[in-house]
């Protein structure tokens, strides 16, 4: 067996491990279901209410996409703006991480007060989340062409547009991805935060519901969903960076030479 | 047959510092990068500049590129004051500095992409034309093999050739070299010094050669520059007359090892200067 079969073999028997360990130490210590239901009882559960579920799935997606791209929008453009000036970048900073190290859990009544509850605080607190790793690695990318090439390109006549096109960008974009990935996952944990807050719909909405009602396998449906999406929204990131920028990942190989 | 260079020559000077001076920083804590330096270069040689480290060397490699400008005096390099804007000249440095995501035969177009005679026929031309011409000049180097390859899969040696041809690409009059082999292991580098020569012997370009070793200033230069400690100027100008082609066998013949001795000795007695000055 390759590597790499061995290792997606003892990935899943770790996961198959987990559940079942869980499901035997349940029934084992007869674990009451409104306390921890087993993983077949939430199973069930997830199957049973499928359909009721499906609106508040889309909802989720749809406030996490929506705040993603806004966020990935801005944080292009903050991080262009302070990537390509070095005073830009080191004026820029202190501020930007000072917002950054908010809890945004504190900035969700706000968004509420402003825009009452639903989709809005929602995407809000999704673009909140994400922005700052696409701000911090366009920037990095950006910040560091070598002065080296530098030299050659701007003796060669290239303008400062040339040399982002040609190196700048091409450059930034492993740098893009990566965070992009990251980003999403942001935004997905910003859009549920904001729903179990103040929203009528949407899963974090489900869970909190769910909770009040002591409706325990349906919390934990609600997790499992949430916990699939958001691996599925980063592994769908991760295969879109590895076909973008392959070249990157030889990039060690490349400094060695 | 070693000689003061010509004091003059008819045809105008590709390079000229007269008098150019550079220094860094405000006037508490200004670094004298470069005292006042006159260079001339004629069309078509191949100028060494040796000294001791820090002395300037790279400075006026900037100065002549355009991309520094002289605190004091003047540059002229093609008849008019220099800008980065207005030449179109080959660099290259010790780092190949290849972009990792391109092949090397997009890397060593990457100029054509960029100077402006070429810049506009970039699309129509660089799956023909252009790229028969990037495929002739890596054939020169031995590396026409290697053009699909990626930076990553060529030795240091590879890529410094490579970066020698993305410095030619667009046959610039003028080319700069600063210590582009020292990082290479030194028969690596004598192997370089025969590639630079033959590419130079076709072409006949302007160099500005900046080198810690002697050795290969005397290999491949028409004219040896040195230069004192910094704050630097010109301390010894001398032509370099060996029959060209030549060879690694030559540099072990009396006269080049001579040239090295003199060359050598300069070289430490202005580091000797600074010396006793600093203690
Ligand atoms: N941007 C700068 N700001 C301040 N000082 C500088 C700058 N660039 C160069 N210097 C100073 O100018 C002096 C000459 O530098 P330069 O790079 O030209 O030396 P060099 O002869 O190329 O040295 P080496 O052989 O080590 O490459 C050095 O003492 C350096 O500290
Ligand atoms: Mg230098």
């Amino acid at each position: 067996m390759s590597y790499e079969m061995r290792r997606r073999f003892w990935a899943t028997a770790l996961i198959v491990a987990f559940f079942g360990l869980w499901e035997i130490l349940c029934l084992a210590l007869q674990v009451s279901d409104l306390v921890l239901p087993r993983p077949s009882q939430v199973f069930a559960t997830l199957v049973d209410r499928f359909p009721v579920l499906v609106p508040h799935i889309i909802q989720t997606l749809w406030t996490t996409m929506v705040g993603f791209v806004l966020g990935v929008v801005v944080g292009v453009v903050i991080g262009a703006a302070i990537g390509v000036s070095r005073t830009a970048y080191d004026t820029a900073y202190p501020l930007l991480i000072g917002f950054s190290s908010i809890p945004k859990v504190a900035v969700v009544p706000i968004f509420v007060l402003w825009f009452g509850s639903g989709s809005v605080p929602a995407i809000l607190t999704a673009l909140a989340m994400c922005f700052f790793p696409i701000v911090v690695n366009i920037a990095t990318g950006l910040a560091t062409t070598e002065p080296e090439l530098e030299d050659v390109l701007k003796s060669l006549g290239a303008s400062k547009l040339d040399i982002l096109w040609n190196v700048g960008l091409p450059r930034t974009m492993p740098f893009f991805f990566a965070s992009l990935k990251i980003a999403v996952t942001f935004a997905f944990v910003g859009s549920v935060l904001s729903e179990t807050v103040a929203s009528n719909r949407g899963i974090g909405n489900v869970m909190m519901s769910a909770s009040s009602n002591f409706d325990v396998p349906l919390v934990f449906a609600g997790l499992f969903i949430l916990a699939l999406l958001g691996v599925a929204l980063y592994v769908a990131f991760s295969l879109i960076e590895t076909r973008v920028t392959g070249w990157a990942t030889r990039r060690q190989d490349f400094t060695a030479a | 047959m070693l000689t003061v260079s010509q004091s003059t020559k008819s045809a105008p000077p590709a390079v000229e510092l007269s008098q150019a001076a550079v220094s860094f920083g405000r006037q508490e804590s200004t670094v004298v990068a470069l005292q006042e330096t006159s260079l001339r270069i004629a069309d078509g040689e191949f100028v060494a500049l040796v000294g001791p480290s820090g002395c300037g060397k790279s400075t006026i490699m900037r100065l002549t590129a355009g991309l520094l400008q002289p605190t004091k005096g003047a540059v002229i390099v093609g008849g008019r004051e220099v800008s980065a804007k207005a030449l179109r000249i080959g660099m290259a440095f010790q780092n190949p500095t290849m972009l990792p995501w391109l092949t090397i035969e997009r890397n060593v177009m990457l100029p054509l992409k960029i100077v402006k005679p070429f810049r506009s026929e970039y699309r129509a031309k660089k799956n023909g034309e252009f790229r028969d011409r990037v495929r002739a000049l890596l054939a020169d180097v031995g590396l026409d093999k290697f053009a699909n390859h990626y930076p990553w899969q060529l030795s240091g040696g590879m890529l410094q050739r490579a970066n020698l041809c993305r410095a030619l690409v667009h046959e610039p009059s003028l080319l700069l070299l600063d210590e582009p082999f020292g990082a290479l292991d030194q028969f690596t580098r004598e192997e370089l010094w025969g590639t630079m020569q033959s590419l130079w012997m076709k072409r006949r370009p302007t160099v500005l050669l900046i080198t810690h070793d002697l050795k290969e200033a005397g290999f491949l230069a028409s004219r040896i520059c040195v230069m004192s400690a910094r704050p630097g100027r010109i301390i010894d100008d001398s032509a370099v007359n060996f029959l060209r082609p030549r060879t690694v066998e030559m540099t072990f013949e009396h006269d080049f090892v001579a040239l090295n001795q003199r060359l050598r000795e300069l070289i430490i007695d202005a580091r000797s200067e600074t010396a006793i000055q600093g203690a």
